[in-house]
Order: structure tokens, then sequence, then C-alpha cells
């Protein structure tokens, strides 16, 4: 890889680190003395990315804004990787009226059509639209791509399965990415499937499946190149799992209690990782860490500067955008 | 007055006739021509062209690119044309039976119905989802519902349900050229199929060319003093039967036929009402908690007053639809069922 091409995934990723852990603090900061949910600047569920930047910036660096992003209920990652204004994101999670959403959507449903960004709060029914998009790039006679993202539990439902079949058949340009962090919301993968890589499940679709084991952003980046090539060839889809790594709760308030692998799960952050190897490489010195991670800190603080500065909605406005106005 | 009447009032002179399924095909296929972003998808609607005849005809016309065969994958399928009307494609995507929802609801009303809301209506789903509704054939109870009612309940999708061919094509074009998605069930038993008992009225005058229905305005089929019987769908026809064979008795039907379920035309009901003073709903879907409790609320909310008797209502008595034929009969909305109500109501 060009040294230009790795600082980017780094500086990608510190960016999506930067972001969760500011909006960790902003979610946590006034639900205190007694956790209440539903209460604060940031209301509702919030499920943060920490520990998957690898295969967000890995996948993304590939895309350009005329591709589509299908994500999780866990998007910010892949939102902020495929170029979604972070000020009109933040503003949404606040649930302000600059939002993406003008505040209807929330976290999990975030819609971008600047960047043909979507996600989907029901595991796996992401993948049915984003193949649909690939249908639309396809009838059109463009190049472009549809990433479709779920995580492994995901991997088990029916819409996996239907919209791998139908991607295969009409060989449309998609690609499937699973997140395996070993846990839906508590259940590890071993209680879920005996298939130990969902990406064997191609094979019974006749796509080619890869799987990604260490949560290397260079390594994604080199699976998720080829697999996007493919499909911009005209060659259909592909699918690519990625071993990565939950690096808090499933929501803003798990205590993880059933988590028997959290010893060690600071070990495995990515982003040190990554940064030292950088380090090692001559690529990066502490000065150009310190300045790549004001530059994020800048972004995202302005970002949620924005968001606070955005009205909340009008209640009279509540039923507003049910139908399409003709 | 019947639906020849009615339909020779719409905009455009009728001459030819047609089947209700032709009239259907008809404006899919106006629209195909006219949008090069209008195509069809579903199970068996390409060499089949549909179970119920709803797409016959359109793969010869437009080939297997825009009139594609899937899989039974009905989650894929109508997710698939939700991400392309995300892209501005406008999708006619079948479920072929309505029954089958329950295979692909979150599609239908987690997203196709919601992007639109969630997006701050920053992106549009333009898509039209159909499906064959209604029983009356001895299908049993996975196939012969109406459920119409489920998906008006649901936020953020049009219904319409035509009971004639001129309303079956312009409700179509009006639904292919609506920026929401909508919802088009049409009734087995009004399509005129050959194979199954026929509707004297599910062939008629369709006009041609451009013919829209608009979305939301409901049809007085027949002009009455005594009762209004507010109905779509199949049940429209079994109402002007029974309005027909009371009128020598002296008893005087109004018939509103409501094309559409969303939006509902509430205007239109209650201008009958305040004729008639009579109300009686129809509905081939279940009784509870659906259509005929929403249109006689609505009366009740808006001006109770209207009402001379209490407000009646002929449904399927929340009974799944029973295979044998004299038990699916007496849960249907049949003529027998709409005269005995519509004779309590006048003498009430």
């Amino acid at each position: 890889m060009e040294p230009e091409d790795r600082l980017g995934l780094y500086r990608m990723m510190v960016l999506i680190r930067t972001y969760e852990e500011t909006i960790l603090r902003e979610y946590h900061a006034d639900k205190k003395p007694v956790f209440d949910i539903g209460a604060g600047l940031i209301p509702g569920e919030m499920h943060l990315s920490a520990g998957q930047e690898p295969v967000a910036a890995g996948v993304c660096a590939h895309l350009s804004a005329d591709d589509a992003v299908t994500a999780t209920h866990r998007p910010h990652h892949f939102a902020i990787a495929h170029g979604v204004d972070l000020e009109k994101m933040t503003a949404e999670i606040f649930g302000r009226v600059d939002g993406l959403g003008r505040g209807r959507g929330g976290h999990m449903h975030l819609f971008d059509p600047a960047t043909h960004f979507s996600c989907s709060g029901i595991i796996a029914e992401g993948y049915p639209p984003a193949v649909g998009q690939a249908l639309a790039f396809q009838r059109r006679g463009t190049d472009r791509v549809a990433v479709a993202v779920t995580g492994e539990g995901a991997a088990n439902q029916g819409a996996f399965h239907e919209a791998l079949n139908l991607a295969a058949l009409w060989k449309l340009p998609v690609v499937f990415v699973v997140e395996d962090n070993d846990w839906g919301i508590s259940v590890p993968r071993s209680a879920s499937t005996c298939v130990t890589s969902n990406a064997v499940r191609a094979a019974g679709y006749g796509i080619p499946g890869h799987r990604v084991e260490d949560n290397s952003v260079e390594a994604v980046h080199e699976v998720a190149g080829e697999a996007v090539a493919r499909a911009r060839a005209g060659d259909g889809p592909s699918l690519i799992e990625v071993h990565t790594l939950r690096l808090w709760g499933h929501f803003e308030g798990d205590a993880q209690g059933y988590r028997s692998d959290l010893e060690g799960v600071p070990g495995r952050d990515p982003l040190p990782t990554y940064e030292k190897e950088l380090l090692a490489a001559g690529m990066l010195d502490d000065a150009a860490v310190s300045s790549i991670a004001a530059q994020a800190r800048d972004r995202v603080e302005a970002a949620v500067a924005f968001a606070k500065r955005s009205p909340e909605p009008d209640p009279d406005t509540a039923l507003d955008f049910v139908f399409a106005q003709a | 007055m019947t639906l020849t009447d009615a339909s020779a009032s719409s905009s455009a002179p009728a001459h030819r006739k047609l089947s209700t399924a032709k009239a259907m095909v008809e404006a899919i296929a106006q629209e195909m021509e006219r949008d090069e972003d209008v195509f069809v998808l579903g199970e068996d609607v390409g060499a089949y062209g549909g179970i119920f005849s709803s797409t016959t005809g359109l793969l010869d016309k437009f080939g297997p690119r825009r009139v594609m065969d899937t899989p039974i994958s009905e989650t894929a399928f109508i997710g698939a044309a939700i991400g392309a009307a995300v892209e501005g494609m406008r999708p006619v995507v079948e479920l072929m039976f309505v029954d089958f929802f329950g295979v692909c609801m979150d599609q239908i009303y987690n997203h196709m119905a919601k992007i639109h809301f969630e997006s701050g209506g920053n992106v549009t789903v333009p898509m039209v989802l159909t499906a064959a509704v209604g029983g009356g054939y001895s299908d049993g109870a996975q196939h012969s519902q109406c459920l119409w009612g489920t998906f008006a309940h649901l936020p953020g999708m049009k219904v319409v349900a035509p009971s004639n061919p001129a309303d079956a094509k312009g409700l179509m074009t009006a639904a292919i050229r609506d920026d929401n998605p909508v919802v088009y069930l049409f009734h087995k038993g009004v399509m005129g199929l050959p194979w199954m008992a026929k509707n004297r009225r599910s062939i008629g005058p369709v006009p041609e060319g451009d013919h829209v229905v608009p979305i939301g305005k409901a049809n007085v089929v027949r002009p009455g003093s005594d009762v209004t019987i507010v109905t779509l769908s199949l049940s429209v026809h079994h109402a002007l039967d029974v309005a027909e064979e009371l009128a020598p008795r002296g008893i005087d039907c109004e018939v509103v036929d409501l094309r559409s379920v969303v939006p509902l035309d509430t205007d239109t009901v209650l201008e009958s009402v305040g004729r008639t003073g009579r109300l009686l709903v129809v509905d081939e879907d279940y009784l509870s908690f659906g259509l005929s409790g929403e249109v006689i609320a609505r009366v009740a909310e808006r001006d109770p007053g209207l009402l001379r008797a209490p407000a009646a209502r002929v449904a399927v008595p929340d009974v799944p639809i029973p295979y044998a034929r004299p038990l699916e009969y007496a849960v249907l909305p049949t003529p027998d069922r709409i005269r005995r109500a519509v004779l309590g109501l006048v003498s009430a």
C-alpha cells in the first residue's frame, strides 16, 4: 500500500474513534446519577462501534459518494467512513431539526441521499434494499456498487440468505460485509451457528467468500478492494466477513455481565495496534499522531457544537413527512 | 345507476370494454412506455403473466429486463424494489397473495413505509406493491384474506383497492406516478378471470390513453336516499346488486366505493350519510379493529347527529376464512348478509 493510503486509513480510524468517544461522553453526560435511557441530550439506545473501525475504513476507502452503503443499527463508523456529513449526522443523533432526518430517524435510522447511505435497526433487513440499489445501478449501466453490512448474528436470518441468493442470481454489484464481533448482543457466535466462518456461506450461493481473521484494516482494505473491483466489473457480488471487535457494550448501559472475553479485549484494540505499526514503519511520528488526533477532535467537536446549536423540532411538525407531497 | 354510468362520468369517453385484469395491465404498460424507470418484478409475472393475469403480455412487450421473474423470496425481491425505488426507479412489485405478507412484512412496514419519514422527507420510495386479495372460491384460510386494514393501520403507505376495470386502470396509473409507496390490492373476484365465476361488472368500459383516478377520492357509484352503503372492492358489486334488488321495494341505497383505504375519503362518506341518515359498512376484511370500525368512528367523531339509526357493519366475523363452501359463504359479506343489514337499518 502507498504510504498516503495507509495514513488515510489511520486518519479515518482515528476520526471514527474520536467520534464514538465523544458521543459516549455526550450520551452519558446528563444521564447521571441514575441512568435513564430516555433522558438527556442524546435520548434512546446508543450502539457504538469502537473496535470495528478497520471494517468501515478498509471497505469505504474503495468507494465514492456515488456508491451506496447500508449499515446496521451500529452505523456510525460506516457513515463516517462513507463521508456522511458529520454535522447533519450528529444533529440527527441529538434529535435536532438540522439532522439528516430532521429528528425523525435517530441514530439507528440515518439516511443520506447525498452519499446513498442508509441503515436499518432490523437485523439483516438492510440487505434486501441494498440489493435493490445495486439493481438500479446495474440497470442504469453504471459501475456503481452497493455495500451491505450486517453483524454475524444476522447471518442466521432469512433476509441475509435471500439477499445473497438474489444478488448472485442477478449478478448484482453488491459487496456483502459481515462484521463478526463475536456477540449477538449477549449470545456468542458459537451459540447461534455451527458454521465457524460466515464467509463459507457464500459458497452456498456461488459467490466468493473471504474471512479476515485479525481485524487488520489493511487486510480488510485488500479483500474489499478485490470485492469492489469485481462488483464494478460486472462480475457480481462477494461476501467479506471480518472478525472484528466490539470494544464496548452492545448498547450504552450494557454491563456485559455475560461477556467471557473482556479481559483480553483491550489488547485487541485495533487502533493502537495500527498506530504502532505505522510508527514502526516510520510513517508516523509522535507529532503526526498528535496532529491527526487534534484534527479529528476539532472536526468532531464542531459537529457536536453544530448539533447543540440546532433547535429541537417543533412538536407541531410531528406529523410531517409521513407522505411525500405531490 | 351502474358502474358503466359511473365510468362514463370520468374524464375520457370509454367505449371499448376490458376486464379488470387487462385494464390493470394496460395501465402498467402505458406507464412503462412513458417512463423507462418503471419496471415489474415478482413471482410468475413473466411468461405466466401473473397468476391472476395482473401482468399478462408485459414480458412479450418489454422483455425480461423490465419484467423480472423472481425466486420465491418475498423479503429479498420486495426489499430490492425498495432499494431500486430509493435510487429513483419506479418498481411495480407483486406479492402474489396478500396472505403471504407475513414472510416479508418487515420490508413493507419497517422499510418501504418508513424510509420517507425517517429521512425527514429527504428520501422517497416511489413504488407499487400489488397483491391479490379476497375469497369466495374455497382457497382456504391462507389464500383468501383481504387484510387491507392491516396495511392501513401502519403509517406510511397508501392502500388502494379498485372494484372495476376503469378504476383498476386509473388507480394503477396514479399509483405508479405517486412518489409514495402504494399498496394496490386487487380482488380475484373482480379481475374477470376466465377460470373463476364471473362478476358481471368485471368487464367494462375503460378509457383509452391516459386515465388517472386520484388516490383518496371515493366514488358514489349509486346515489340513493335511504341508506349509505360504504364499501370497496368486490363488495361494491354485492352492494349494487342488493341496491338494485331493493329499489322496487322502495328502499333507495346509496353505494359509496371508497377506492382507497389510505387516504380514506371521510368527506364523501359524511356527505352521503348526511343525505341518507343511515350507514352500513361492508368490508371483506376482518370485523374487529379494522375498516368498518374506522369508518363508523370517523362519522361518530365528526357528526354523530347525522345517524338516524345506529350504524351497522357486515364483515368477516373474526374467523379465519373456512374452506368448505357453505362455511366460507357463511362468513363472507354476501349479498344476503348485506340485504339483511339494510333491512335491519331501515326498520330500526
